[in-house]
C-alpha cells in the first residue's frame, strides 16, 4: 500500500539497523546531537535546555489506523479508501457499485466527503450501510479524514453485517494521502476532465494507490484527453498499477471494476 | 491543507515532553515528500498555540531533501526539485527511498529556568 507503509525516520531506535528498509540520514544532519539517542525508550532525555523527543508527528494516527484495520480484520470486512479530486465521480461509482451486486446491504460507507452532504442518502437509497462522518468535529480536518474519524464512525456500523467497507474519503488531492485510515487498499477516481498532468502534479497521491478507477469515458469523444499519456504519466508515479476505464454514468467498464473487487475480496 | 491538524499534534507531542518547561524552539525534520509547506505549518503553529502556553515559540523546520538508490543501476541518487521519483542517472522508477519522508519532532530548546537557586 506504498505511502501507507512508512517507516519515517528511525533514528532513535539503535537496535533498529539491519532491516532491509532501514533509512540512512543524508549527512545533513550531523549538528544532531545523535550522541544522546541511543538506548533511551521512554523516547524523551533531557538535557540542561534542550530535550530530545525524536517522535514521529504521524505516530498516533498511524496507531489508531492498525487498529481499526485489525478491528476490520476481525469482523472479516474488506475495506477500501476511495480517494480523488472534487467531483470526480466517486459517489456514482458507488451508487453504480451498489446496483450491481446482489446483497448492497452487505456494503457500508463511510462518507466522510464534506463537498456534497447529500451523498450519504443518495447511497442509503439504494440500500448501502451508510455512516456519516461529522468531519466539522475535527479541527482542521476538512481538508481529509483521520484514523480516529474513522474509527467513530465504525462504532455506528454493524460490522459483523458487512463484507465491504468504502471510505468515501475527502476530495482532495494532497492531505488524504497522509493519512492512513486503516483501509486494506486505496482507489482513486480521476476524470478524465482533470487532464493527463495530474499524476505527476500530485505524485504522493498517485503512488498510494492500489487502483485508479479512470471515470467519465463517455465524455471522451468530446474531450482532447489523451489517454496514452496520462497512462504513461501515471505508471512513471505507479509502476504497474492498475487502471480500469468507466463510466459510472453509463455503466460501460464497470463489470472491470467488479472484478477487480471481487480479486480484492479474496 | 492538513498543516493544521498537524500543529494540533506537534502541539500534543511538545506539551508532554517538556510538561511545565517553557519551550522556545521546537525543531522538527521534515520530508520534501510529506507535501507540507513550512510557511503554512509556522503560520498555523502560531494559531494553533496563540493563547497557549506555548505562545510565541518557534517552529525550526529542517527540511530533507528526497533520496533513494536505484534498484536498477545502483546510484546513489538525490532527487531534490520533483516529488516523481526517477532515478537521476539512468530514469528508473524503481527505487529505495532512503529520505525524504520524515516527519519528526527531534528537539527542543527551553528558555532558561532562571530558577536556578545553586
Ligand atoms: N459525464 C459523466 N459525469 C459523471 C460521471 N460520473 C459522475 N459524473 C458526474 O460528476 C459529478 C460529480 O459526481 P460525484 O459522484 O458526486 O463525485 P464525487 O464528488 O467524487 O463523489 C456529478 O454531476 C455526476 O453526475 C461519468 O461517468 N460521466
Ligand atoms: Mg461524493
Ligand atoms: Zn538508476
Amino acid at each position: 500500500m506504498g505511502r501507507f507503509h512508512r517507516h519515517d525516520d528511525d533514528t532513535g531506535h539503535g537496535h533498529g539497523h539491519g532491516h532491509g528498509h532501514e533509512h540512512e540520514h543524508d549527512g545533513g544532519h550531523s549538528h544532531e546531537p545523535e550522541a544522546d539517542l541511543h538506548g533511551d525508550h521512554s523516547g524523551y532525555a533531557t538535557g540542561a535546555d534542550r530535550i530530545v523527543v525524536l517522535e514521529r508527528i504521524f505516530d498516533e494516527n498511524d496507531r489508531r489506523a492498525a487498529e481499526n484495520r485489525e478491528r476490520l480484520d476481525r469482523a472479516g470486512v474488506l475495506t477500501l479508501n476511495l480517494m480523488s479530486s472534487p467531483g470526480a465521480g466517486k459517489t456514482t461509482v458507488l451508487e453504480r457499485t451498489l446496483a450491481a451486486v446482489p446483497d448492497p446491504g452487505r456494503i457500508g460507507i463511510i462518507e466522510g466527503d464534506i463537498e456534497t452532504s447529500i451523498d450519504a442518502d443518495r447511497l442509503s437509497a439504494v440500500g448501502a450501510r451508510v455512516s456519516l462522518l461529522n468531519t466539522a468535529n475535527g479541527f482542521g480536518g476538512e481538508c481529509h479524514l483521520d484514523a480516529p474519524m474513522v474509527a467513530n464512525a465504525l462504532d455506528r456500523l454493524d460490522l459483523e453485517g458487512l463484507d465491504l467497507l468504502f471510505v468515501e474519503n475527502v476530495g482532495n488531492l494532497v492531505c488524504p494521502a497522509e493519512f492512513d485510515v486503516g483501509a486494506h487498499r486505496s482507489v482513486m477516481v480521476y476524470a478524465i476532465t482533470e487532464g493527463e498532468e495530474k499524476p505527476l502534479k500530485y505524485p504522493v497521491m498517485f503512488r498510494a494507490v492500489d487502483a485508479v478507477i479512470v471515470n467519465k469515458m463517455d465524455l471522451l469523444p468530446h474531450l482532447d484527453f489523451d489517454l496514452e499519456l496520462f497512462e504513461k504519466n501515471l505508471q512513471t508515479v505507479n509502476p504497474g498499477v492498475e487502471t480500469i476505464q468507466v463510466s459510472a454514468r453509463t455503466g460501460t467498464g464497470m463489470d472491470a471494476w467488479l472484478a477487480w473487487l471481487r480479486r480484492a475480496e479474496r | 491543507m492538513h498543516e493544521l491538524s498537524l500543529c494540533n499534534s506537534i502541539q500534543q507531542v511538545v506539551n508532554r515532553a517538556a510538561g511545565d518547561r517553557t519551550v522556545t524552539v521546537v525543531h522538527l525534520r521534515l520530508g520534501r515528500l510529506r507535501q507540507v509547506v513550512p510557511d503554512t505549518l509556522r503560520y498555523c503553529w502560531d494559531l494553533v498555540t496563540a493563547d497557549s502556553p506555548l505562545a510565541g515559540s518557534e517552529l525550526a523546520i529542517e527540511s530533507v531533501a528526497v533520496s533513494a538508490r536505484c534498484n536498477a543501476c545502483a546510484a546513489g541518487t538525490t532527487i531534490a526539485d520533483t516529488l516523481v521519483l526517477l532515478c537521476c542517472e539512468c530514469g528508473s522508477p524503481d527505487l529505495e527511498l532512503l529520505t525524504g519522508e520524515e516527519f519528526l519532532i527531534t528537539t527542543l530548546d527551553l528558555a532558561d529556568s532562571g530558577a536556578d537557586l545553586g
